[in-house]
């Protein structure tokens, strides 16, 4: 069932549902934003900023109450059927995602900040393309919400591979820097955890894709997906 | 057509299920279908000229609630009436088609509709009790069709009661007038009259518009006693009670019926368009 809804007959169950939508978009928005911003910070080394990006967090955190909230009363209230309780259902779990990729763009940043305490290390470029496709896919699965487009949500879904392929390879570069050169264990260290942190940001966005999915089709995106974090396998 | 696409899932299992044991496979769970014990074929019904319901197919399923939901004039009351022959009194009024009650059809003029009636019992939107004491509600018509000595009687009254979820609150004032009951109470004492006479199926229309809330609750969770023993029928227009009440749900617009399926589906994930616009307050 892909044809546009048409309105309630109660206009302002439709009002309380576009807001709902609209809250859901700025959070997304808000994330995608965090993220740059911590990439950003990452990349200059400049400790102020990346204590901004952690400082910024709670607002999304407060998005997310917000969002709870309206649903709770859209449930209570208007006893949603179908596909308004989807879209109501799949609206809390699509914020509760974007909430945690905040979470791990504030981590990005906080991390940086302790990577500004040792040297340079070199690889640390390479983390800037992995996190521009992971707010890529974010702010596409954001664009497949807005348009109720399961096509455009597959494909985000899909692409959450070529993430963890970056993800795997970047994992096996550091690891022979820290072999060749013991005292970049730390730093290292850490750029993994960031690397972790923005190849669960893809997670979350196929997770997104998923709940848009369900949304317009009316049930699960069913089958496994490919997985390319192999680390735990190397 | 919709019809098709139900009974293909409830009567023709999957290959998952073995074959013959009549089953589906929803969310990795197998459970068995239940027999239908009204078969509706090809049903029309005219008011006179107007066309009331057109090409009506559908299997109502054995001790189970199924609800027939719709906007107003979409034909539900009318196709319920035409299970128990109602229509008859009515000389403009005609049915067409076959109605199969356990393969009987009961639209076959040489159909006893006494017996019918006493097999397929109806209880109305408004509380009709008798203006008679609350025992011989009940035992007015057990009297037509069994001659029962008082201590029998007593017993069934009470069984009826008791199965209607009333004895506790009447047992006491058996002899006092069926209407000086509240609505709730007179509506249950009418389903007990309708198991008095052990009917195979309920015919309920609207049996909770006239009451509040807390008798809707209680008229519902008789229900789901009373698909222990019968299968049951209800029109309503509360889009929340068949979700609550209901096992099967089957949507009716302009007199055809547009979706049939187990209540769950039509509710969260129905086929049709027209379904989906008028369960969530669309329907323009």
């Amino acid at each position: 069932m892909t044809t546009p809804a048409h309105e309630h007959i109660v206009k302002s169950y439709d009002e309380e549902m576009s807001r709902l939508t609209g809250e859901i978009a700025a959070m997304g928005e808000l994330a995608v934003k965090q993220l740059e911003a911590a990439m950003d910070a990452l990349g200059k080394r400049d400790s102020r900023a990346a204590q901004r990006v952690a400082d910024n967090d709670d607002a999304l955190d407060a998005q997310e109450r917000r969002i709870s909230d309206d649903v709770l009363r859209l449930l209570a209230l208007r006893q949603p059927m179908a596909r308004d309780l989807r879209e109501i259902l799949a609206a809390l779990r699509i914020a509760s995602d974007i909430e945690r990729i905040g979470d791990y763009a504030a981590n990005v940043a906080k991390r940086s900040k302790t990577l500004n305490l040792s040297a340079p290390v070199p690889l640390a470029g390479a983390l800037a393309p992995m996190a521009r496709m992971a707010g890529r896919l974010v702010h596409e699965a954001m664009q497949a919400y807005l348009a109720h487009d399961a096509g455009l949500a597959h494909a985000v879904w899909e692409r959450d591979a070529d993430l963890d392929t970056l993800y795997t390879t970047l994992f096996r570069e550091l690891l022979t820097y820290m072999m060749e050169d013991p005292r970049s264990i730390t730093a290292c260290t850490h750029l993994l955890f960031i690397a972790k942190n923005i190849e669960r940001i893809g997670d979350h966005a196929t997770n997104i894709a998923e709940n848009i999915w369900f949304v317009v089709r009316g049930e699960p995106l069913g089958e496994p997906r490919a997985k390319r974090d192999v680390t735990d396998e190397s | 057509m919709t019809q098709d696409s139900f009974q293909e899932r409830i009567w023709n299992p999957p290959a998952a299920v073995p074959p013959g044991t009549g089953g589906t496979v929803a969310g990795g769970r197998v459970t068995v279908a239940p027999a239908a014990k009204i078969r509706v074929r090809d049903l029309n019904f005219h008011y006179g000229r107007f066309h009331a319901l057109k090409d009506i197919s559908i299997d109502i399923p054995e001790k189970r609630v199924t609800a027939f939901i719709g906007p107003s004039g979409c034909g539900k009351s009318t196709l319920l009436r035409t299970f128990n022959r109602m229509f008859e009194i009515y000389p403009e009024q005609r049915a067409d088609g076959e109605i199969l009650v356990d393969g009987e059809n009961i639209l076959d003029s040489r159909q006893d509709i006494a017996r019918i009636r006493a097999r397929i019992g109806m209880v109305f939107q408004k509380p009709t009790p008798f203006p008679m004491s609350i025992y011989d509600n009940i035992a007015f018509g057990i009297r037509l069709y069994e001659r029962l000595p008082k201590p029998e009687m007593d017993a069934r009254v009470e069984q009826c009661l008791r199965q209607a979820a009333l004895w506790d609150e009447v047992k006491g004032k058996l002899h006092q007038s069926g209407t000086s009951l509240s609505g709730g109470q007179q509506q249950r004492l009418c389903i007990a009259r309708a198991v008095a006479i052990k009917p195979e199926i309920i015919l309920l229309d609207e049996p909770c518009s006239a009451l509040d809330p807390i008798s809707t609750a209680r008229v519902e969770e008789l229900l789901k006693e009373l698909v222990r023993d019968y299968t049951v029928v209800i029109v309503t227009h509360n889009m929340q009670q068949a979700a609550r009440a209901s096992d099967y749900t089957a949507f009716m617009y302009m007199g055809e019926l547009v979706e049939f399926g187990d209540t769950a589906t039509i509710f969260t994930r129905p086929s049709k368009q027209q379904t989906e616009d008028y369960i969530t307050g669309r329907f323009g």
